[in-house]
Formats: C-alpha cells, sequence, structure tokens
C-alpha cells in the first residue's frame, strides 16, 4: 500500500512532467482511494512495477488532452500511434522518476499502451489503487497507482 | 550559430549524432531541439536498432534511452563503446535514482540528462559531451 510520502512523489513527478515538457503547469486534485479497475480515459499508458514494490502505474488521458500536449511539444503528428506514443512516455516519465525516492530497486517496465478500453490488468481480489486527478487546461487525466 | 567542429570531426564536417529512444515523439523532440547543428544521422528505437545503426552510419555521439525492449540503453552502452571507444554517449532517460547513472558512466556514458528535459538543458548537456 502506498504511504503518504509515496503518493507525493507521484504527485511531484506528475506536476514537474507539465511544468517542464508541457511548459504549462498543471492542477492536480486531491488523489483517493478505490478498489477495483478505475474508469480509463481515451488512451492508457501502462507501466509494470516489480522489484522491491509490485504494481501498476497508469497514466490516462482523452484525446483532446493528448493533442494539445503535442501541439505544446511543437509536434504536428495527432495520429492514433502517436497517441499512443505520448500516454506510454508520460506514464514511462513519472514512473522513472519516481526511482529518485524508490531507489534502483524499483523497476519500471517498457510501456504498454490501451485505447479506448478498460485495462485488462489483472488486479489481486481487494487491490486498490490510488486515483490522482489531473487537469490540464480545462482537460482531465488520471495517474493511477496501484503498489503493494 | 555557426557549426560546431568537435572531438572526432575533420576539418568541415560537423558531429554525427545517433539519436536512440523508444518514443517517435523524444527522437522527433531530440532531432528538432538540438541547436548545435549537429547532423543526425539515423534513430533507433531500441538497443538492437541502435548497434545497426551504429555500424552504419559511425556517428561521433549517441543519445541513449535506457528504457528499451529487445535490448535496453545500458547493455547497448556497452557494445557501443567496444566498437568505438571515442565515441561520445549522452543518456537521455527517465530513471532519475543516482545508481543508474553511476551505472551507465561506469559503462562508457559521457553524460546523463533526466527526461522531463529542456530544449535549454538538452543544449548544455549536449555541449559540455562536445567540449
Amino acid at each position: 500500500m502506498l504511504r503518504e510520502e509515496e503518493l507525493k512523489t507521484f504527485v511531484e513527478g506528475t506536476t514537474n512532467y507539465f511544468e517542464v515538457a508541457a511548459q504549462q503547469p498543471a492542477t492536480i486534485g486531491s488523489p483517493y482511494l478505490m478498489e477495483g479497475a478505475p474508469a480509463v480515459h481515451d488512451y492508457t499508458g501502462i507501466i509494470s512495477i516489480s522489484g522491491k514494490r509490485e504494481g501498476v502505474v497508469y497514466f490516462t488521458a482523452p484525446r483532446a488532452m493528448l493533442t494539445v500536449l503535442l501541439m505544446k511539444m511543437q509536434e504536428n503528428d495527432f495520429s492514433h500511434e502517436t497517441m499512443r506514443d505520448l500516454v506510454g512516455e508520460v506514464a514511462n516519465t513519472i514512473s522513472g522518476n519516481a526511482r529518485r525516492d524508490f531507489g534502483r530497486d524499483f523497476v519500471i517496465s517498457v510501456p504498454s499502451v490501451l485505447a479506448g478500453e478498460k485495462p485488462a490488468i489483472p488486479q489481486k481480489p481487494g487491490q486498490r489503487s490510488f486515483i490522482i486527478p489531473i487537469n490540464w487546461r480545462s482537460h482531465s487525466a488520471k495517474l493511477i497507482v496501484s503498489l503493494t | 550559430m555557426s557549426a560546431v567542429r568537435g572531438i572526432g570531426a575533420g576539418a568541415g564536417r560537423s558531429l554525427k549524432l545517433l539519436i536512440v529512444d523508444d518514443s517517435n515523439i523524444m527522437r522527433r523532440r531530440i532531432e528538432r531541439s538540438q541547436q548545435l547543428e549537429l547532423e543526425v544521422v539515423g534513430t533507433a528505437g531500441n538497443g538492437i536498432e541502435a548497434l545497426e545503426m551504429f555500424r552504419k552510419t559511425d556517428p561521433d555521439m549517441v543519445t541513449m534511452d535506457l528504457t528499451m525492449p529487445q535490448m535496453d540503453g545500458i547493455e547497448c552502452i556497452s557494445k557501443l563503446v567496444q566498437l568505438k571507444p571515442a565515441v561520445r554517449i549522452l543518456v537521455i532517460s527517465a530513471l532519475a535514482d543516482k545508481a543508474t547513472a553511476v551505472e551507465a558512466m561506469e559503462r562508457g556514458a559521457n553524460g546523463f540528462l533526466n527526461k522531463p528535459f529542456t530544449d535549454r538543458q538538452l543544449n548544455e548537456a549536449i555541449a559540455e559531451l562536445m567540449s
């Protein structure tokens, strides 16, 4: 289960990502805990975690937000493949940055991506996830952290 | 800004850069953002592709992601420096723990830049490798 200071790592990582990569800060809503598979947006980047901790980190966002994010990155390719690339890269960056606090034994996978469907990530019975709401330029996204 | 001449470059030749990252967006970003007029001679999406491109293009400098499928960046760095000890390698990675940075340098990388980064940070990191 995630401790409060560990949750802070992910909140700060998310804030930093938007501030640097998107050049515009995001507003982070109050994180909350839920049981079962959370609802997702159009595209979801998924990082499996192993080593000292086990679980999954997801970044899920609507196509509209990803389009604007790509524009801010001076991209002009808004294809399905580029959307998948972006959510994977965001999930990868936030998860990788978490190693600053979690250490090297917080092993992250290469990203996998789901589009438009509920994640088929197996969850242990009773496993809970922290949902971190992200608001950026009138768009909403979520970072979901589910760690043992 | 005039083109930069540096280590390994002959008279009148820009340094050759190979960009390695499993994200197409990131590869384009690095190519677009570098302002030192390096000649981008190739890109690769994993360590195996990187080795093929390296042999084909003989770059002076490589930007290297670490978390990649098939062959990760750490393993790839070891192989590149065996092929060309003088190659300059800048790791560009989301992995922000010190131990990873130390390992990358021990394997032969010359610099480490964490993602996310600004254009200025990228160019400063590349310039440092060229000095």
